[in-house]
């Protein structure tokens, strides 16, 4: 069944965007992961422009982790003192990013600029994940369980401006979160993902947050930072299309249910390298694009670029 | 004197011998509506020549039928190599470009219509597109044109089918336009040319109304016009969306 999105104004297959939504929650669900990390670049590949893709998604991600977060809030595990600092943070940053998301869309250079953040940082975070799982799996094997030390008397702990969080049970300056904040915001501008594949791993290694908390935070902090990011994009490119999001999302809901119940039967180093290896293949495929001569080297884009 | 008269009289004239043949259209459409589920339309155009005279001798009348989208500016950007990726560099701005464009016709184009002809009236691809500010000191700024043409091309947004128009004794004709799903909305012209050795004999032209409709149009014009309540309805809609799913399944499982 075809369906013509009002706003992006292509045709696209209703199945097809329900299937993807379905397949990208069900990773999303394996792995505790949103997902848009993914989903961005699967819709540039069917077809969506470019600005839509981006603006859509962040709007879909609110949604998606609104569910989320309830859940965590049922179980108190939500740092809400926290989660504010990384929200100011955030609303800075989106702000930031779409300033230069609208000043690079008129100098022609967005696509590079997405593709480019893809590919830095899902090498990054992809190369690290998958390192660290494959030393974590090579110890489980020799039956040696060493906990993590985790180091907290680092710089971290010289700043200024220093306040009390209770629930994860910190006393630190608020300057760390606030920049970890700003920067997944602007990354949620320009990439249109929540960046909770940022977040969690500078929350943990760090602020040195303790690990129950750093998820239901995180998704407290994109919720407010992407619907911050969809109305931006909603008033200044007019580029959010709300029926695209809607089934994204239903696709999306029920394949991280799914998801879910696969992901609690699988050893979790074996998950952690599946996620880094599929991270890397998005961001390899991804690079490739950008190495390779294109089979059309020409490109339209609407008038008017001054 | 003579002159000039002679001048009033071929000025007289020449009107005169464009109406000897006159189209008479009719349109199985002329209205295109974009719905929800809105998959591309063929819209057919048939016709007939009404005339007071007998049928001229001389080279048989040809059928031209062009239908062409809203036009706009487009950016044309070209990739090259630099540090090793894949980036844009040059671009030409091509003042004007229609969103859709299809010609049919009754035999080989270059045939049946003159180049000046063409020039005239803009029937061609080529000629539909205009790219009169195109920077100079870009070299081949026709290769940013062509571009436009290619990519439309191949999106089945521009076309060009010869031989596709039937015509019965230089009298009847018939065709079909295929539009494609991803329609931009506007008013789409369709022309139609009668032609005989390569020049324009007669020309007729209307419109047919391509929109948005129901759904569709009330999500437009909402963010457009009130971006702020749309991006708030969209993040409700959404969040709704996702929340009622995941609380659905759940109830489904227990």
């Amino acid at each position: 069944m075809q369906i013509y999105l009002p706003i992006a104004e292509v045709s696209v297959n209703a199945f097809l965007l329900l299937g993807l939504g379905g397949m990208v929650g069900i990773l999303s669900g394996m792995f505790g992961v949103g997902g848009g990390f993914l989903m961005t670049p699967l819709l540039f590949f069917i077809g969506i422009p470019p600005a839509v893709a981006v603006a859509t998604e962040a709007n879909q991600i609110v949604a998606s982790s609104f569910s989320g977060v309830l859940a965590h809030f049922r179980r108190k595990t939500v740092d809400l003192r926290m989660g504010t600092v990384l929200l100011i943070g955030g609303l800075i940053g989106a702000a930031l990013g779409v300033v230069i998301f609208n000043y690079l869309k008129s100098l022609g250079q967005v696509d590079l600029l997405v593709t480019l953040c893809y590919v830095v940082f899902l090498g990054v975070v992809g190369g690290l994940m998958f390192i660290e799982s494959l030393n974590a799996l090579r110890k489980s094997k020799k039956g040696v369980s060493a906990p993590p030390k985790r180091r907290q008397r680092g710089w971290v702990h010289a700043m200024p401006f220093k306040m009390r969080f209770r629930t994860s049970g910190l006393y630190i300056s608020v300057i760390p979160p606030a920049l970890v904040g700003l920067f997944v915001g602007v990354l949620s501008a320009i990439m249109g993902v929540g960046g909770g594949f940022i977040m969690v791993p500078a929350m943990i290694y760090l602020l040195g947050m303790p690990t129950k908390v750093v998820v239901g935070t995180s998704l407290f902090q994109i919720i407010f930072v992407t619907a911050f990011t969809t109305m931006l994009h909603a008033t200044t490119n007019f580029t959010v299309d709300v029926v695209l999001a809607v089934l994204l999302l239903v696709g999306g809901v029920i394949g991280a249910q799914i998801g879910t119940v696969i992901g609690a039967r699988m050893p979790a180093e074996q998950l952690r390298v599946l996620l880094a290896a599929l991270v890397l293949a998005v961001c390899g495929k991804l690079a490739l694009d950008l190495l390779i001569e294109p089979s059309e080297l020409f490109s339209l884009g609407t008038g008017g670029g001054h | 004197m003579l002159k000039r008269l002679l001048v009033a009289l071929a000025l007289c004239a020449s009107p005169a011998l464009a109406v000897e043949e006159e189209v008479v259209l009719g349109l199985s459409q002329d209205r295109v509506a974009i719905t929800a589920n809105f998959d591309g339309s063929e819209i057919l155009v048939f016709g007939a020549v009404k005339r007071e005279a007998p049928i001229p001798s001389g080279p048989p009348l040809e059928v031209i039928v062009a239908v062409s989208g809203p036009s706009s500016p487009v950016t044309v950007r070209r990739k090259e190599r630099k540090l090793g990726i894949w980036v844009n560099t040059d671009s030409v701005l091509v003042d004007e470009a229609p969103s859709f464009y299809a010609v049919a016709t009754s035999a080989p184009l270059n045939e049946i219509l003159s180049d000046i002809e063409d020039l005239r009236y803009s029937v061609s691809i080529e000629r539909a597109i205009r790219s009169v500010g195109a920077a100079m000191n870009i070299r081949g700024a026709q290769e940013f044109a062509d571009a436009v043409i290619r990519i439309r091309e191949h999106e089945s947004l521009y076309s060009i089918r010869e031989d596709t128009v039937a015509v019965d004794e230089q009298t009847l004709f018939r065709t079909s336009i295929e539009m494609p799903a991803d329609l931009t909305e506007g008013d789409y012209v369709a022309r139609i040319f009668l032609t005989r050795g390569g020049s324009v004999v007669s020309q007729f032209e209307t419109t047919i109304d391509v929109r948005k409709v129901g759904l569709e149009r009330f999500l437009y014009n909402m963010s457009r016009q009130q971006p702020v309540w749309y991006g708030l309805m969209s993040l409700v809609i959404a969040i709704a969306a996702g929340w009622g799913a995941s609380t659905a399944f759940r109830l489904l499982r227990e």
